[in-house]
């Protein structure tokens, strides 16, 4: 098994890695959500790379000649999850503008601190 | 909007082709690739593109915001009505073959082809909610 | 798997992962999401090059274009500059090297690529592709599911086949949207409260 063919299980995992670092390390919400993206696309990536065939073609009927096509199980699957992952962007984007104009920003320890203040001075 | 005279010119002379290639997008899906959540994101981005040039009043009187609210929920409707005649005619839900009974394979593609519809029609409409509501334009 | 294929592959998946670092480093908002739309665009050149074209079309439509178009909008409510801070945060850091070498480890059982014999290919996806589930659309012994109408497999499974699938994901499309509309609806009085509190502060 050479490198190439091992590369895209490799390359699925650092995609989603890079995403969860982002998610973790950067209190700016906008940023979260571009990390969550960034997490969804690895996984897209490795149901793609299960999809693929040796030799096979895009999964759309030729007549003539017995071809072999890839399997268009995952293309489906990825091909509804990316829109839903658009709207589910959406609805967080939409969630980070409230957050805007409760707490005048977006970065996550801001907005903990503000709540430890307002907690404080409720008790 | 735009007060560029070259993009106001390109993009009002793109906008009616963006449409068509949506429809040809929609229509095309059973045979290349295509299909209802595509050609809904394409004709959304036409839209988009319109009331960046033109404003949002213009692309108001286009398309009113009562018709995209309205479309939102006739396309998932479209989609579980068709699943409801296949329940009404005596068969499982979403069977598309009982639309045509002489004929079950063409129905089953006639089938599809609304089920897409339904998904264009949503896809469509949702983005363009999306993208107007996050931008602050007003219910 | 051809040599070109396994080759572009490899460059592709290079290039996206060099956008996707610098998107994920900068501090600057707007260059992150125009990092993101490039990275999107990569990605649909690589399914295309995995001969998932409908995947392809998608990701260029809604990756590359309708997400970057929202994020863009939304950063004209929300500022385009993240606040300064250290890069490196250590839990962070352990969090994502654990998970990492669990899931590379994991990864090692997987078929290899391009595998004729992988489970993916041989289950029900040659019945996705000769269209003969067995619908009650297929009448004649000779005739497939669709009667050769749909010769797109991707378009079969996903409006017939898994159609309840769809069903719901158009459902969740919708809910999002309803969801978008609701959030962002005018609020009376006290939503802004803080924001008026810290101005007086100031």
């Amino acid at each position: 098994m050479s490198l190439f063919e091992t590369f895209n299980s490799i390359a699925f995992v650092v995609i989603m890695m890079l995403g969860l670092y982002t998610l973790i390390a950067r209190q700016n919400l906008v940023k979260k959500t571009l990390g969550l993206g960034l997490f969804q696309t690895g996984i897209f990536l490795m149901y793609i790379t299960l999809g693929v065939r040796d030799d096979g073609v895009a999964p759309i009927l030729q007549e003539g000649a017995p071809l072999t096509y890839t399997n268009p199980l995952p293309h489906v699957l990825i091909l509804t999850a990316i829109v839903v992952s658009l709207s589910t962007m959406a609805v967080a984007l939409a969630l980070i503008i409230g957050v805007r104009e409760e707490y005048g920003t977006i970065e996550a320890d801001e907005i903990a601190t503000i709540d430890r203040a307002d907690a404080e001075e409720g008790a | 909007m735009s007060e560029s005279v070259v993009l106001r010119t390109i993009g009002g002379m793109l906008f009616p082709y963006i449409l068509v290639y949506g429809l040809y997008v929609q229509m095309h899906g059973e045979i290349g690739p295509g299909g209802g959540f595509q050609a809904g994101v394409l004709v959304a981005a036409a839209f988009i593109l319109h009331s960046l040039l033109f404003g949002k009043e213009l692309t108001d009187r286009l398309l009113p915001t009562w018709l995209v609210d309205l479309s939102m929920s006739l396309g998932v409707l479209l989609y579980i009505g068709v699943g409801i005649v296949g329940l009404v005619k005596g068969s499982y839900f979403l069977d598309y073959s009982v639309l045509d009974p002489t004929h079950p394979a063409h129905a089953e593609a006639l089938g599809m082809t609304l089920v897409e519809a339904g998904v264009g029609l949503t896809v469509a409409s949702v983005i363009l909610t999306m993208v107007r509501k996050v931008n602050g334009e007003p219910a | 798997m051809s040599d070109p294929v396994l080759l572009i592959n490899v460059l592709l998946l290079l290039l996206a992962i060099g956008a996707a670092l610098a998107a994920m480093w900068t501090r600057d908002l707007l260059g992150a999401v125009m990092l993101m739309g490039i990275y999107s665009l990569l990605l649909a050149i690589e399914w295309a090059n995995l001969f998932a074209m409908d995947v392809s079309y998608t990701e260029a439509a809604v990756g590359a274009g309708a997400s970057t178009i929202l994020l863009l909008t939304a950063l004209t409510r929300t500022g385009t500059r993240e606040k300064a801070g250290p890069n490196f945060h250590p839990t962070a850091l352990l969090t994502v090297l654990v998970t990492g070498a669990v899931l590379i480890y994991g990864t090692s059982d997987l078929p290899r690529f391009g595998d004729p014999l992988a489970p993916a290919t041989v289950h029900v996806a040659p019945e996705y592709i000769t269209q003969t589930v067995g619908k009650v659309g297929a009448t004649e012994a000779t005739e497939n599911d669709f009667g050769d109408h749909v010769p797109n497999a991707v378009t079969a499974v996903l409006a017939s086949y898994r159609g309840y699938d769809t069903m719901f994901e158009t459902a969740v499309i919708f809910t999002a949207g309803v969801c978008v509309i609701i959030i962002l609806r005018p609020l009376a009085g006290s939503a802004r409260r803080r924001t008026a509190g810290s101005k007086e502060d100031a």
